[in-house]
């Protein structure tokens, strides 16, 4: 057990794929206007990178290296259409609302990043855990990022007006800037944190 | 669809909407093959020439093979391995015959498979059933936004670099809040409408 909560987390924060190792950038600027949307989006990912993590492992030695990305691209390929077609099924609303970005996860780096330098080596066990810690992590980099455009830009918090009807909202916030702005201070105030540390 | 239509299809996709900084397609080479304004240049031509050739294809492949069977749920997969084999091309032939831009964008050239916004272009063409010219030119216009933002990208970075700025910030952050005053400037083409 103790070994399960030490692959997750070493996933979820000290290799934080959105805050420290940079990767998936659009999706998080993209989705994170609002906190449903974003946790939509980190859930959809989390649940895509699992399932390729697990597959492309089980194939590890199956597969070719010369051909190998486009089997993993093909392998994410098909989760994401799956995933795409649960949510239009069950979720309409936050399937029309994410739009283009579902379909877009397959070019999600994350996710490949994961196939390429972890499943493809690892154990089934370990890569599950792996994927479910990458993914808890850029969920939780969605859910920070979201949260603080969503209160900024509209006064709310997943659709309550947690700061009173007379909040004077930063639309800014909501707009693409407001994207680019709140991961580029984010980002530096975990360097800050991590400058001090020494780290 | 008439020229004057055509016209501000492309307009849009270059200014009013830009892939980059309206979109939020392509960002992972915008932020990472723009610290030289050169490679910036050469880059941002390999994915206009990725994208336009990928709207054709992806165009006819959907059309002609997609539709008629039924299979439009196999859109994803079968525009990726289109993009991912014109990705491949691109590079054998680049490396025959413009070897110094081939060695300079390295590792980002393969990488273009992976850039959203060409697989974005070629989704949104699909979704917003764009005729064979109009996704043609809305992949090459899209493709000449995102050159647009990195190379106006990559000259402001290069002048960061003797910037004076807090030691947090120092690298993604400061890119990061630059491209969020660039976003800042395209806004301001938003209130333009066209015909």
């Amino acid at each position: 057990m103790k070994k399960i909560l030490k692959a997750i987390l070493e996933g979820a924060i000290t290799n934080n794929p959105s805050f420290v190792l940079l990767l998936g950038m659009c999706p998080l600027l993209a989705v994170s206007t609002s906190v449903p949307n974003g946790l939509g989006m980190g859930i959809a990912a989390t649940v895509v990178l699992t399932c390729s993590n697990i597959v492309i492992s089980l194939l590890r030695k199956i597969i070719p290296n010369e051909i190998r990305i486009a089997a993993y691209i093909v392998v994410i390929a098909s989760f994401v259409t799956m995933v795409n077609m649960l949510l239009e099924a069950f979720l309409p609303d936050l399937h029309s609302n994410l739009g283009i970005f579902i379909p877009l996860i397959v070019v999600n780096c994350i996710i490949l990043a994961r196939a390429e330098a972890y499943a493809s080596k690892n154990g089934v066990w370990d890569s599950a855990l792996d994927g479910i810690g990458i993914g808890l992590g850029f969920t939780g980099a969605l859910f920070i990022v979201s949260t603080i455009r969503e209160i900024l830009g509209n006064g709310t918090f997943c659709g309550y007006h947690i700061l009173g009807e007379n909040f004077p909202a930063a639309t800014l916030m909501v707009l693409p800037v407001g994207g680019f702005l709140t991961l580029g201070f984010v980002i530096a105030f975990i360097n800050y944190i991590r400058n001090k540390k020494g780290v | 669809m008439t020229i004057t239509q055509i016209l501000s299809l492309a307009i849009s996709a270059i200014l009013i909407e830009n892939f980059v900084l309206v979109k939020f397609l392509g960002i992972c080479p915008f932020l990472g093959v723009s610290k030289k304004s050169d490679t910036a240049v050469g880059m941002g031509v390999a994915v206009t020439f990725v994208m336009t050739v990928a709207s054709a294809v992806t165009y006819l492949v959907d059309h002609f093979m997609l539709r008629p069977l039924g299979l439009e749920y196999l859109q994803t997969i079968s525009f990726i391995l289109v993009i991912a084999a014109l990705v491949q091309i691109v590079e054998m032939v680049m490396q025959k015959t413009l070897p110094a831009l081939h060695k300079s964008l390295g590792i980002y050239l393969p990488l273009i498979t992976t850039n959203c916004a060409v697989l974005g272009a070629a989704l949104l063409n699909a979704q917003n059933d764009y005729t064979f010219i109009a996704s043609v030119v809305y992949g090459l216009a899209a493709g000449l936004g995102f050159m647009l933002a990195i190379v106006l990208f990559a000259n402001v970075r290069e002048r960061l670099e003797f910037a004076d700025y807090p030691k947090a910030f120092e690298g993604f952050p400061i890119a990061l809040v630059t491209a969020a005053l660039i976003s800042l400037a395209f806004m301001g083409f938003n209130g333009m409408k066209i015909f």
